[in-house]
């Protein structure tokens, strides 16, 4: 598939916006009340409300005809397109309104119904990042996507970056960030271990939908082989799903972003306190992650392969 | 009613009559037009409803050439229809035709990427999904007389290999042939239910033109000779 770079920037930043909202939520869900001054919560939500603003107006970039956007959400009892498109519109309104409330302290008040509101923010958070990976896994067409690992990739990675903006927004206000190391350091692990058990899972040959071009063409007999695709220049098809790298590039890429992306941001972490206690280490995590994680999700196009290609001659998608 | 085609794979000869009848009868049908980019340019492209490709299959001498020409199949269950956000991807009750309502399409290229034959393609131009509209604005036309009241490609079929019909009526021209010639459907485990058929080439009968004679006995001992001298 042909990575648009739009695409790429929405998914990681919204992903992150989201998951940021979803942690400073869940934390004050957690910590039976409010996590930090009501200042510094509005700031760090403003981040994310930033975060995922840009990268929602980011994916209107990729629309041929963005003066239709806003039907975006008039199917969303079909698509999960829709229904990302929706969640995020309403997420506006549902979020504003808590702010609202912390800003005239309803957690001293109405404690409950804030308790309650918080872990809501948070479902409703990761349930917008859920609908951005099925976007991607409902697509029968595109085996590599078509795994519950996508979802699952796009939640890790999400509260993963989310995670390490929070800890960088800590730092900067001179929290004390230890109690939350251990934390980070597992979300950390556990977007490594999703995403790689992603790179097992669609590893060697796909099973299930058609396995080579005799399969796709419907022929009796079962050699068959491409002799011409019929077109004499590229296609809107050939622009679209023909996009194919060098298997020695895309693991390349793979390890780039897995070292930029997960060890050394974990590294880094780890390390923070003992041997540094210096910021701008913090915000090269945060830099070196959101550039690993745009490598990650170029590669999540870039391997996958539409089976549209077996007509144009490949032998398996 | 279930609008579709069935292709004779035996028939067609690969001409691409059918994707140039589509193309001009649609360029200024209710979908057009079919945008051309760089026409006369060194790299010329294209909208296209109908693309033909071409295969071979079998081993020498046995092998045989197919042409295969792919549309849009008008699935029962039309995945480009089920994740279009719009609305703008539509599937008509009354006769199952797939289409795109340009006033409502956003260009997101979703549809084309839940469709497993490559039937959408993005018109750059008009920002628009575009695709086959079985000749909507043609097989209901009543000023036409009613043999021609077919989709463009299957009135030009010079070798007859295109029919269409509608597949809901076990005695139509489509049904019959595709029951009798046991009608295929392409990536039927995908669930999208496709209503295309294609009719697979039938058994060549086999030309003998192999020397399988086997050698007499004195030609095998004349042989065995022969390799001793040369050892």
């Amino acid at each position: 598939m042909h990575p648009a770079f739009s695409v790429i920037f929405f998914t990681v930043t919204s992903g992150a916006g989201y998951g940021l909202i979803a942690l400073l939520c869940l934390f004050n869900f957690l910590y039976f009340g409010m996590l930090f001054d009501k200042t510094n919560f509005l700031i760090f939500s403003g981040v994310s409300v930033a975060l995922f603003t840009m990268g929602l107006i980011s994916s209107t970039f990729h629309l041929a005809n963005p003066k239709n956007a806003w039907r975006a959400f008039m199917r969303f009892r079909t698509s999960w397109l829709a229904r990302e498109g929706l969640l995020a519109i309403l997420f506006y309104p549902t979020l504003f309104l808590y702010l609202i409330l912390v800003y005239f302290d309803f957690y001293k008040d109405y404690f409950l119904l804030m308790q309650l509101y918080s872990i809501y923010i948070f479902f409703f958070a990761i349930v917008i990042i859920y609908c951005t990976g099925m976007i991607y896994a409902c697509l029968k067409t595109i085996p590599q996507w078509n795994t519950i690992w996508t979802p699952i990739n796009y939640i890790t990675i999400g509260v993963y970056l989310g995670s390490l903006i929070f800890f960088l927004l800590l730092s900067i206000n001179e929290y004390n960030i230890n109690p939350y190391k251990p934390i980070l350091l597992i979300v950390i692990s556990l977007a490594f271990i999703t995403k790689f058990s992603y790179y097992l899972s669609i590893k060697g040959p796909r099973h299930g939908i058609g396995q080579a071009t005799n399969a796709a063409i419907k022929l009796k007999d079962t050699n068959v082989r491409l002799l011409d695709v019929g077109h004499t220049g590229g296609t809107f098809l050939t622009d679209e799903f023909g996009y194919n790298v060098a298997e020695r590039k895309l693991s390349k890429i793979k390890w780039f972003s897995i070292f930029s992306g997960f060890f050394v941001p974990f590294f880094l972490i780890y390390t923070y306190s003992y041997l540094f206690d210096n910021i701008v280490l913090c915000i090269f995590a945060v830099v070196l992650s959101f550039i690993g994680m745009i490598a990650e999700r170029w590669l999540f196009f870039a391997q996958a392969k539409h089976v549209v290609n077996l007509y144009h001659g490949s032998q398996q998608c | 009613m279930r609008l579709g085609l069935v292709v004779d794979l035996d028939k067609c000869v690969g001409c691409n009559a059918c994707a140039i009848a589509c193309k001009q009868w649609n360029t200024s049908g209710t979908s057009g037009s079919l945008t051309d980019y760089r026409p006369y340019g060194p790299d010329p492209s294209g909208v296209f409803f109908n693309r033909i490709r071409h295969y071979e299959t079998g081993n020498y001498p046995e092998n045989k050439t197919v042409h295969f020409p792919m549309s849009c199949m008008h699935c029962e269950d039309a995945a480009c229809v089920t994740v279009c956000p719009t609305g703008a991807s539509y599937k008509r009750e009354e006769d199952g035709i797939v289409l795109v309502d340009p006033e409502k399409c956003m260009g997101c290229n979703y549809c084309a990427w839940a469709c497993p034959y490559g039937a959408r393609e993005l018109d750059r131009e008009e920002g628009i999904m575009k695709k086959c509209t079985l000749c909507v604005d043609r097989i209901y036309d009543e000023n036409l007389p009613k043999s021609e009241r077919k989709p463009a490609c299957v009135m030009t079929c010079p070798t007859t290999a295109r029919y269409f019909g509608d597949f809901d009526d076990p005695e139509s021209e489509v049904s019959v042939v595709s029951r009798k010639r046991e009608g295929q459907e392409l990536f039927p485990e995908l669930g999208y239910k496709p209503v295309n058929k294609y009719l697979s080439p039938r058994n060549k009968v086999e030309i003998d033109q192999h020397d399988v004679v086997e050698p007499d006995l004195v030609r095998k001992v004349k042989d065995w000779v022969n390799k001793v001298v040369e050892l």
